[in-house]
């Protein structure tokens, strides 16, 4: 346990990915079976208790503490699990550490009545970062900025193997793990992947060059299809199993009973998982609606229709076409959809050109339709086979020239790790008239790339020498219609949010230019921003 | 029957002891002194006469200057002076080197001014020593419950721990540079990291003292004038410098901070550290409170910190306790 709660202390203050993977796959290493399985088990969401109710947690402390200390305490550091993990008096006698194992095992058994006694007994034994990580694990929620994925990459670095390979046979695994680390140690063979309704791997495409990729690249040799904008699944369904994954392997298919009963097929799909009404494609926006909910009701099964707009096909009945090429693969997927006869799952159409300019043009003004409303274009090599991973060169993305707009800088935080001298967060604000009638700025948005290290640089500066105001890692600078450093920000889209107090949420907003030339009253309004909703 | 606060009570310019015509602490100039500690908001400059251990007045010249105060009297621990019928003796207090409670004795009656303490081991100065009295005068900055410091050699192994996993990064450790910079050091000495230190030239001075009083930090050296970016090696700056633009000439930095606040979350958060690390020179709640249970003094005085939560845990215990709420004294691990 002791372990585990330094892991996860450790997380909770690491904002680099590969500083995180390091201490995923050390602590992976350095840990024994079972304890370390669990450990997996609960950072890839898998194991997830609801044992300990906070209220229960906060009568105990309160049974053992002056309640008015405890209060006082609770306000100071404001959060219920680190305040008893700090506070906790330890009655002396019990006492050994748990491991995580004994833990899991005992909560297995243990009666709703037993449950409570055991948890005070596992707090007098730990110290207050152990008790932390207990408390965090009981209630449901570590939140420690770690995703599944980034844990599976880890065991893959552990092995030395492809986080595809450790999701090929993802869905056939059970915590502890063993036969999993017993593999990545070189004691075993691979674990059987053989479980109907798992999830493969899926290929991913690169970013294209457009000043370097299309000289060398054959226009003949590619096919074409819009990048729908919605999100990227695999939709299984074998000897009956059927299941619906995001492109990481995290299972959904609870979450979209709608299209698990159009999946009468056998076979595995590739597919962008979209909000169709009428076979034509509804705004990211509406399938945000369907996104992360717990419970889905009638009502928004009806408001928000999901369907599966299908691009590749890896398994057509027992049959794997991962090794065939795409164009055999794409006659197959042909047929499947057709064969499905669901309106709740077509094809996505090949988009023919002549020559990469043609094919520009289109990109630039997309016809009537769907394709008004897509990210932008996929470009697949006629005879690539399906690779998992992001191999370099079959498939490519040419995405949409970004929106723009002109904004002005007004607050900074400073980073993490590498940038952690650096103010290098930047909110940003474009204008807006106010109750008075008076231009002001509004905050639309938050960027932390996009710009060069030497840009950094002259961002920070610009953040120390104009800092009006500083709360904790925060600075407000000078910003008004007089003075103000303007950002020309780049985003992929617009959306409606009442979170926001602009009214407006950006996806993938960055910084493209630092306009030191322009005068911050000639910066954007909200309204130009408003023209762009989606 | 002889009021405690006719032998020593709160003035603006700290605690004044009328009988013996001094102050403890004080934090403006006045004619006689004595001094707990060195840290800057106890240890001022411009008084008249100070009396403090060697150590003390050492750090106070090496800070202001041979000409910090008119005349000096360096007490030794244990050592016993009078004054009018006052007897002051200075007993170690295990804060900082040198650091010293003031027990003032007259008519019979003991009071202990302890300054800022710790009861835990500390390899740079003599430990704790209890001395039973009449009243306890007790700082309580971390008086509330959570705080509740783990052992200091835990958080070093935390750090030396790191310092395996990321070796192409520099690991740049802020600690206040009077007491707690050296501290770690020796800690780090302890647990058997014998590479060169690095340190910011603003505790150059202080480490050099220290080794003067004899203790050994091992083989340091000047961060600034280093070769390099110091990839995987232990680089030690005033908290201050950790955001600072001199922390970009190192490895992909990580910022570790050594002080008794890391233990809260947020906290640590706001100061925007990675590795955070729980190491005070203050009393924790448990040591202030085992203190007060220890000593089980007639009153207890609380110059100045969280005095609310412990003046709420002396009351439940019928524990007679006051707060003196003076001002001047910053909480110096904030830094
Ligand atoms: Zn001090």
């Amino acid at each position: 346990m002791r372990a585990f709660a330094h892991l996860l202390d450790r997380l909770a203050f690491t904002a680099s990915r590969n500083a995180k993977l390091r201490l995923v796959r050390d602590f992976l290493r350095d840990t024994a079976d079972p304890d370390r399985g669990w450990a997996l088990a609960a950072l890839t969401g898998t194991l997830s208790f609801s044992a300990a109710k906070p209220a229960a947690i906060r009568k105990a402390v309160e049974a053992r503490m002056d309640p008015v200390l405890f209060g006082w305490s609770y306000d100071y550091v404001g959060d219920l699990a680190e305040t008893v993990a700090l506070v906790w008096p330890a009655q002396p006698g019990a006492n050994r550490e748990p491991e995580l194992s004994e833990v899991v095992e005992a909560l297995r058994t243990a009666t709703r009545a037993e449950v409570q006694p055991l948890i005070e007994r596992w707090l007098d034994a730990l110290d207050p970062d152990g008790r932390w990580a207990l408390l965090k694990l009981l209630t449901g929620g570590l939140r420690v900025g770690v995703s599944a994925r980034l844990a599976r990459q880890a065991c893959a670095d552990l092995g030395g193997v492809t986080v595809g390979e450790i999701e090929e046979v993802w869905h056939a695994l059970a915590p502890p793990y063993e036969d999993l680390f017993a593999w990545l140690e070189g004691r075993s063979e691979a674990p059987s992947a053989d479980n109907p309704g798992r999830f493969r791997p899926v290929m991913l495409a690169q970013p294209i060059d457009e000043a370097v990729d299309f000289a060398r690249l054959d226009p003949a040799g590619y096919a074409a299809e819009w990048k729908w904008d919605g999100i990227r699944v695999q939709a299984v369904r074998e000897r009956g199993e059927a299941r619906l994954y995001t492109r990481t392997g995290d299972d959904i298919s609870h979450t979209f009973p709608d299209v698990l009963a159009a999946m009468t097929f056998e076979g595995a799909l590739d597919g962008e998982l979209l909000v169709m009404r009428d076979g034509r494609v509804a705004p990211f926006g509406d399938l945000q609606q369907r996104l992360n909910r717990k419970t889905v009701d009638a009502k928004l099964l009806t408001a928000f229709p999901a369907a599966i707009r299908a691009y590749d096909l890896l398994l057509d009945g027992e049959e794997d076409l991962r090794a065939l090429s795409f164009t055999e693969r794409r006659k197959r997927l042909e047929s499947f959809v057709l064969a499905a006869n669901s309106p709740r799952i077509d094809l996505s159409p090949l988009q023919p050109f002549e020559s990469w300019d043609a094919l520009a043009a289109l990109r630039a003004a997309p016809p009537e339709g769907d394709p008004r409303i897509a990210e932008g274009l996929m470009l697949k090599r006629l005879d690539s086979l399906y690779e998992a991973g992001r191999p370099k060169g079959p498939w490519f993305k040419w995405k949409r020239d970004p929106h723009l707009i002109d904004a002005v800088l007004m607050y900074a935080q400073r980073g993490h790790g590498r940038r952690s001298s650096f103010y290098s967060d930047f909110t940003f604000g474009v204008w807006r008239e106010d109750a008075n009638g008076d231009q002001a700025l509004t905050p639309v948005g938050k960027a932390y790339f996009g710009f060069t290290d030497e840009e950094l640089k002259q961002l920070d500066r610009f953040v120390r020498d104009n800092t009006i105001d500083r709360f904790g890692p925060v600075r407000s600078v000078t910003a008004n219609r007089d003075f103000g450093l303007v950002l020309e920000v780049a985003f992929e889209g617009l959306q409606r949010s009442t979170r926001h107090k602009s009214g407006v949420a950006m996806r993938f907003p960055r910084i493209s230019r630092i306009r030191w030339d322009k005068p911050a009253r000639e910066a954007d309004e909200l309204a130009t921003l408003e023209r762009m909703l989606d | 029957m002889l009021k405690p606060e006719a032998l020593l009570h709160p003035t603006p310019a700290g605690l004044y002891c009328p009988p013996g015509d001094f102050h403890i602490d004080p934090v403006r100039p006045v004619a006689r002194a004595v001094i707990t500690h060195g840290h800057a908001d106890h240890a001022r400059a411009g008084h008249g006469h100070v009396a403090a251990t060697p150590q003390t007045l050492d750090i106070m010249a090496t800070r202001y200057g041979e000409a910090f105060a008119g005349a000096v009297r360096p007490l030794a621990y244990g050592e016993t002076i009078a004054r009018d019928g006052v007897e002051i003796t200075l007993v170690p207090a295990g804060h900082v080197l040198g650091s010293a409670q003031v027990v003032v004795r007259w008519k019979g009656m003991t009071v202990v001014v302890s300054g800022d303490y710790k009861r835990r081991r500390d390899p740079t100065c003599p430990a704790f020593e209890p001395v039973p009295c009449d009243v306890f005068v007790t700082e309580a900055t971390f008086g509330l419950p959570v705080f509740r410091h783990p052992d200091a050699a835990d958080e070093v192994a935390r750090l030396l721990k790191s310092l395996d996993q990321f070796p192409e990064r520099t690991h740049l450790v802020g600690a206040y540079a009077l007491g707690k910079a050296q501290r770690v050091i020796a800690l780090l000495r302890e647990a058997g990291h014998d590479r060169t230190i690095h340190v910011h030239g603003a505790m150059e001075g202080l480490n050099a003292l220290y080794a003067r009083h004899g203790v050994d930090l091992g083989p340091l050296a000047s961060a600034t004038e280093a070769q390099g970016d110091l990839a995987g090696e232990i680089v030690i700056c005033p908290p201050s410098a950790l955001g600072d633009r001199w922390s970009r000439r190192f490895a992909d930095p990580v910022s570790a901070f050594c002080s008794g606040w890391m233990r809260v979350r947020a906290r640590a958060r706001q100061r925007g550290v990675e590795l955070p690390l729980v190491i005070s020179d203050h009393a924790d709640w448990d040591e202030l409170t085992d203190t007060l249970a220890e000593l089980s003094p007639g009153e207890v005085w609380i110059t100045h910190g969280r005095e609310e939560a412990l003046l709420r845990w002396c009351a439940l215990r019928n524990q007679p306790a006051r707060a003196l709420a003076l001002v001047g004294y910053e909480e110096e691990d904030e830094d």
